[in-house]
């Protein structure tokens, strides 16, 4: 069996116990991006000049002590739209195709210190907007399940890398479901942590209310590991919350327990009604069924507001969005219009060139709902509808300890199939969504596969800085459901154009 | 009969705060330096950077809201203001829209009728921009984003001045309160104070206002005072040919005397304000605002009453010494070392501004010490030196702060006391002078002044004028 195969942890214990050498992952994973990387399209940029040397000195730590901790030695990949110093960071746009940051984010440089290797940074929808990854700028990922299919979004280059053996585990941003959504299309694990756990310090914004670093992973393991390592308090960051002052301590590995004994779990009648594939809704009763069996009571339930969920998240987060990017101007960095006409032009041009057309239509949405005479119809109004979905989380979790469903409401749809109809899109993300608008901790776990071979995503909800209950119900089901085909078992030609 | 006019204005000051930092980034709001050298991700606006509130700049601001009797926002916010120029880094600038730091407060100003309060509408906290430079030689535009980020607050009156008079009170008043809190030094030439000037005129005893102009790029008292009569007449003007006055922000030209029209109300910009999600809501406690509160210091209007009863010293003197809160405390810091208030005032009010006036500085950049001002009183009253003497060594207490007693001691200047000796000399003097001797036995007074001249010219300046005199006197009789 190949070292590819191991979960992050499994190769950092290898590695420490000195049976396997840094350099040798590296170039095994090297070797992986080499024969699959053409198909796959993950990455946007791989780090290879530094990567040996880099390899060496963080072996260097190892063999010294220096670096004991649990990802020491793993190669993983970073989301484009997270600094790297002096490795580009494009968030898969133009405007940013030239741009090298002279600072790391703060959740980057976390997995540094921890000996963790940046192999390079991965695709996305173009500043993280869009479901599918397409949006970006320069290539297209494919999901490794199936080449035909998209890899989700927007973090579908770090669900899709780590699917695909490209890396042991990746960071994701999620604003809406985009760690979660990919991560449940590629069959891996991804966590979107409570707002403020992870520091945004570096995180190019999309929607700044609402974005969160998390980690996309092969294991509920790995996932709570890596979450442990960038989870604290950043001064440089004043939406970063001191959890542990709060009296909720960042110890995940410590959930890492098999016991939902007495959980409460609700499953909102919405998450698996209409709209919903009958695989899909079949897969997350047989996952409840699974936590049913280990002790735990599942009921359904009426979370309220639901629908207002996507239409007060399209307003706040394109808001957000419209004033967060102005600052891609061509002026300081990235990309400028090489003719142009006195200052405005050069605006004009700089931007109409520089972004593509999703971007454009969140821009102009958000500076829209802005605008004098609106901004009371709709900005505030959104603003008023997430307090409510707030308030009815709230609500639940009075009753529940936790909340399941299906990340999304059908497996990954074909390349070319969703652009073509925005707001069905949009709507995709409905279950993703309310989370990011109630600041709430939510995980992605692989749960079934469709009859087209595709994965399904079981989320499980948490109450805010509850990533405790849900890393322990999450590693419990994980256990419960058994071993899921991991990529180099779908190698084996079963599934046609599967690689 | 020809209509009768008033003014009716409202001003908005922008102070730059005395903070070592910016508002949202650790980097140095020191002025000057090389373009682009006080700058970091933050303030120049690079992609994942996040603005973290410096604690002093809220503090500033409410100290300022407290001096001017505001009512402090418990639940406060930022905003961003959205519009596109290079100067701006992120195309947004950080200010308060919703939920401004202050509101609803007054300050009182003095005019040749009383006392009038000005009420303040709010005060809000801001983040100053870069600068544009133009190269001609390069034909280009080069920005440096050495002040972008700079705390500013913006202190918004409603419209209750009528006159430029009134409108200097209260920005003097606004200037010494704020120098008195530490806050700004408030240099309008310098720009560390900016005021536009929002003015309308009306029929004289009608009660709606008139279509009012802003007036920016005021950067003296002076320039104010023009503008003001400036504008009112261009108004009066337009409204008398049966004109409308248009809502448009102006362009004051000093030089030229006459403002041109900037923008008007049609081609306003949209700013889109929002509340900045970056930044998390103040919550402001009673605590915090009584601490805030006790931490003021003593204002002018209180510190001259306080003079009036404490110190034997005039009115005048007490207007003076109180202009400047530098003045003032070094005022107290020396009459609590010497006790002697008139001789300190003397030199703070005589050679200190003379001085200050002379080296092109503002009385609160003095910086010499109480200490060595004491002793040099307490050196004249003993008569160890001679004012003469004294004026020369102020001068350089005023310069470099020395110790008078050692400087004294060292360049041996004080007055030689042994009358053996100053006797020997003005006898010498006599001896030479004759005729100034004759002179005077032939009752021409004025010629001892010269034989004094002479002595003191002899003694290297080391004598007291009153014992020569004496002395002369002794032996031309």
């Amino acid at each position: 069996m190949s070292i590819l195969e191991d979960s992050a942890i499994e190769l950092s214990k290898k590695i420490k116990a000195g049976e396997v050498l840094v350099t040798q992952a590296l170039e095994a994973v090297l070797e992986r991006i080499d024969a699959v990387e053409n198909q796959v399209n993950s990455y946007m940029t791989i780090d290879r000049d530094q990567l040996m040397k880099k390899a060496e000195e963080i072996q260097k730590k190892i063999d010294s002590k220096e670096l004991t901790g649990p990802f020491a030695g793993v190669p993983i990949a970073i989301k484009d739209n997270i600094c790297t110093k002096g490795l580009l960071t494009t968030c898969s746009s133009k405007i940013l195709s030239n741009f090298i940051p002279g600072y790391s984010a703060e959740a980057v440089l976390d997995l540094e210190s921890a000996g963790a290797l940046i192999i390079g940074k991965t695709n996305m929808d173009e500043f993280a907007m869009g479901s599918t990854t397409e949006t970006s700028a320069f290539k297209t990922t494919r999901n490794p399940w199936n080449l035909d299919h998209v890899p989700g979004g927007s973090s579908g280059g770090s669900a899709a890398a780590v699917a695909a053996g490209e890396c042991f585990a990746a960071l994701g941003s999620d604003t809406g479901g985009s760690i979660r959504q990919p991560a449940s299309f590629c069959g891996v694990v991804g966590m979107k942590p409570t707002y403020g756990t992870v520091s945004r310090y570096g995180l190019i914004a999309y929607g700044s209310s609402l974005d969160q670093i998390g980690p996309i992973t092969r294991t509920v393991s790995d996932c709570a590991v890596m979450l442990e390592l960038i989870s604290k308090h950043d001064k440089k960051d004043a939406t970063s919350m001191d959890r542990v002052a709060l009296g909720h301590d960042t110890d995940f590995s410590n959930a890492l327990i098999e016991d939902v004994k007495g959980q409460r779990i609700g499953i909102p009648k919405d998450y698996i009604g209409e709209g919903v594939d009958p695989q899909v809704r079949e897969s997350i009763l047989k996952a409840a069924d699974a936590l049913r069996e280990k002790g735990a009571l599942v009921e359904e339930f009426d979370l309220e507001l639901v629908e207002y969920a996507v239409p007060a998240y399209y307003v706040i987060a394109s808001a957000e969005a419209s004033s967060n990017l102005s600052r891609f101007d061509g002026i300081k960095y990235g990309y400028r219009t090489p003719e142009f006409d006195g200052l405005h032009a050069m605006y004009k041009k700089t931007r109409s060139e520089g972004f593509g057309s999703e971007v454009k239509r969140r821009i102009m949405l958000g500076s829209f709902v802005l605008s004098s005479g609106f901004y009371d119809a709709y900005y505030l109004k959104a603003l008023k509808t997430k307090a409510l979905i707030k308030e009815s989380f709230t609500k639940a979790f009075q009753h529940f300890d936790l909340i399941i469903g299906p990340t999304a409401p059908t497996t990954a749809p074909k390349i070319g199939e969703s652009l073509l109809d925005p707001i069905k899109m949009y709507l995709s993300d409905i279950f993703t969504i309310s989370v990011n608008l109630a600041g709430l901790p939510s995980i992605s776990v692989p749960c079934g596969i469709d009859a087209s071979g595709l994965p399904i995503g079981l989320q499980l909800i948490g109450d805010s800085f509850e990533e405790k209950k849900l890393i322990q119900a999450a590693y419990t089901y994980e256990k419960a459901r058994g071993s899921f085909p991991s990529f180099a078992e779908r190698n084996i030609d079963t599934y046609g154009k599967t690689i | 009969m020809a209509k009768q006019y008033e003014i009716v204005i409202g001003l908005e000051v922008h102070v730059e705060l005395a903070t070592k930092t910016k508002i949202f980034c650790g980097c140095t709001t020191e002025f000057g330096g090389a373009p682009n050298t006080h700058t970091c991700p933050v303030c120049t606006g690079m992609p994942g950077s996040l603005p973290v509130l410096n604690q002093q700049v809220l503090e500033y601001a409410m100290a300022v809201g407290l001096a001017t009797n505001c009512e402090v926002t418990r639940y406060s916010k930022f905003d961003r203001k959205n519009y596109f120029y290079p100067d701006n880094p992120q195309n947004y600038q950080i200010s308060q829209l919703y939920l401004p730091i202050c509101r609803d407060g007054f300050v009182e100003i003095e005019t040749p009728t009383g006392s009038k309060p000005i009420r303040i509408h709010e005060i809000h906290m801001e983040e100053d921009a870069g600068k544009l430079i133009h190269d001609e030689w390069e034909n280009c535009t080069l920005v440096d984003y050495n002040r972008s980020g700079v705390p500013l607050i913006e202190i918004v009156s409603e419209p209750d001045m009528a006159s430029a008079e009134e409108v200097n009170a209260y920005l003097e008043k606004l200037r010494l309160m704020i120098q008195y809190l530490g806050a700004s030094d408030c240099k309008l030439q310098e720009g560390s104070m900016r005021a536009d000037v929002n003015l309308s005129v009306r029929e004289v005893g009608s009660t709606t206002l008139g279509t009012r102009t802003e007036m920016k790029n005021l950067n003296s008292f002076k320039a104010i005072s023009r503008a003001i009569e400036g504008e009112r007449q261009r108004q009066i003007e337009l409204l008398e040919e049966g004109k409308q006055v248009t809502q448009e922000t102006r362009r004051w030209d000093d030089n030229k005397e006459y403002s041109y029209s900037m923008r008007s109300k049609e081609d306003a910009q949209d700013y889109r304000y929002f509340p900045d999600p970056d930044l998390v809501p103040l919550e402001i406690s009673e605590e915090w605002i009584a601490r805030i509160k006790e931490g003021l210091p003593e204002f002018r209007t209180e510190k001259m009453k306080r003079y009036r009863e404490e110190f034997d010293i005039p009115e005048y003197d007490i207007a003076i010494i109180t202009e400047w809160k530098k003045m003032a405390d070094l005022f107290e810091d020396t009459c609590k070392l010497c006790n002697q208030p008139k001789k300190v005032s003397n030199w703070l009010m005589v050679e200190t501004l003379r001085l200050c006036k002379e080296r092109e500085l503002d009385a609160d950049q003095i910086s010499f010490s109480a200490r060595n001002l004491a002793k040099l009183i307490q050196l004249t009253e003993n008569k160890v030196i001679n004012s003469t003497v004294a004026k020369e060594v102020f001068e350089l207490i005023f310069d470099q702060d020395i110790d008078p007693e050692l400087y004294i001691e060292e360049q041996g200047l004080k007055t030689v006391s042994d009358e053996g000796e100053l006797k020997r000399v003005v006898q010498e003097i006599m001896q030479n002078n004759p005729q100034s001797v004759e002179d005077y036995q032939n009752g021409k007074e004025k010629a001892i002044g010269f034989l004094i001249g002479q002595t003191m010219k002899a003694m290297k300046g080391k004598a007291n004028p009153e014992s020569i005199t004496q002395i002369l006197k002794e032996f031309l009789s």
